[in-house]
């Protein structure tokens, strides 16, 4: 006898499998008939990276991760990137040809519905310039079963800023949306200040969340720090997923921001991706999962 | 003695000269250290400072636009190429603390960051 999503999500967090954001907040009203879905984040994949040490399996990680995603028992209505889609490089030919074969690769998932936004390393040397070429705008909204998305760029400056211009569009996307909306915002960087000695900041991510806080119901999913981490400004939770390349140390933990070195014993470890399900407790529930599809 | 109007005058100068002089020996007298920025380093990388000892970091960029952000010390400015910044620097607490790039740079920019050392 099989056993439906929901309720091998409840089973794997009796087991401790599944993070469900009720001790985080942030959670929106989205249970009842009709706002059942969920989706999968995908992060910091890093296209083009190389560095046997750390990941002797760059070209292969991805497209593993993509046939986990496609042999899911449940199909998520959508699949989000939140950014580093590629590695950086200063040359621009080269960007585009990381690009392309990312889109190459990518293609391969199942489900037509995916949704992009770029990282400082796809966007911040050409301010998003090559991107938009293969993907389109760099923040846009979206709305899916009664909840509204966000996407917001903080990378196309290099100065880690959303910047006056997309403040201003936030606000007034904002200024439609009452203030029980269910609201998920997409980004690349914290919009808080996890770790500014490591970049680990928005210069400007306050003057978001400030726009953000009127709301009941917000939550963040971003990437950037390579590892699962969770933390509340106030209400608002949010979330950072594990990259698909190579997983960075836990923030100050020591003293330099260098990738945590491949394991031959545990390949892939620290490696993932998630799926989010609003569920009927008015909350996130996060399943986190290893690159092989198994639950982490 | 009668002092002349020119005279006057030309002590006035010298005082006004004495109390600019007295400006520039406090201002000199706060520790310049040239920093330089290039793909993808800090030069010097470790710099070493006296708690409470107020200094000058002189900050030039020799290739492209950089950032300093010294985020302990809330001291942060643009270094761009050609122009030479100053920005001063109250270190109020001993320890190791890292300064970084925080300008997207280039492919070594998560490389570009550098230690004070402040006992």
């Amino acid at each position: 006898m099989g056993i439906d999503r929901r309720t091998f999500l409840q089973l794997a967090a009796a087991g401790g499998g599944a993070v469900f954001a009720s001790s985080l907040a942030g959670c929106a009203s989205l249970g009842g008939a009709g706002r059942e879905f969920h989706f999968v984040q995908l992060s910091d994949s890093h296209w083009g990276f190389q560095g046997p040490a750390v990941n002797p399996d760059p070209r292969g990680t991805l497209p593993r991760a993509i046939d986990a995603v496609n042999a899911l028992g449940e199909k998520p209505d959508f699949i989000v990137f939140t950014g580093d889609l590629t590695n950086t490089t200063d040359d621009p030919d080269e960007r585009r040809r990381r690009l392309a074969e990312f889109k190459q690769v990518v293609a391969k998932l199942e489900n037509p519905h995916v949704r992009f936004m770029p990282g400082e390393h796809d966007a911040s040397l050409d301010r998003g310039e090559a991107w938009k070429e293969f993907f389109g705008e760099t923040h846009y909204v979206f709305d899916h079963r009664g909840v509204h998305f966000i996407v917001i760029d903080n990378v196309s400056d290099p100065a880690a800023r959303i910047g006056e211009a997309q403040l201003a569009w936030l606000k007034d996307d904002l200024s439609r949306q009452p203030k029980d909306q269910p609201i998920v915002v997409f980004t690349h960087r914290p919009l808080f200040d996890l770790m500014p000695q490591w970049d680990w900041t928005t210069r400007d991510g306050a003057e978001a969340i400030a726009m953000l806080m009127p709301f009941q119901h917000v939550t963040v999913f971003y990437g950037h720090i390579h590892q699962e981490h969770h933390h509340r400004t106030e209400h608002i939770a949010h979330h950072s997923a594990k990259s698909l390349i190579f997983p960075l140390p836990i923030p100050g933990s020591v003293p330099k921001r260098e990738p945590v070195k491949w394991d031959a014993q545990a390949p892939y470890r620290g490696l993932g991706f998630r799926e989010a399900e609003p569920d009927r407790r008015e909350e996130w529930a996060l399943q986190e999962y290893l690159v092989s599809g198994r639950p982490a | 003695m009668r002092r002349t109007r020119r005279g006057f005058l030309l002590a006035g100068g010298g005082l006004a000269l004495a109390a600019a002089g007295v400006r520039v020996l406090a201002q000199s007298s706060e520790r310049v250290i040239p920093v330089r920025t290039f793909k993808f380093a800090f030069d010097p990388s470790v710099i070493e400072l006296k708690k409470d000892e107020p200094v000058i970091l002189e900050l030039t960029a020799h290739d492209v636009f950089m950032g300093f952000n010294s985020p302990d010390f809330h001291v942060r400015s643009d270094v761009v190429p050609g122009k030479v910044t100053r920005v001063r620097l109250v270190p109020d607490k001993a320890g190791t603390f890292t300064f970084l790039c925080d300008i997207f740079c280039g492919d070594g920019h998560e490389s570009m960051h550098g230690t004070l050392i402040v006992t």
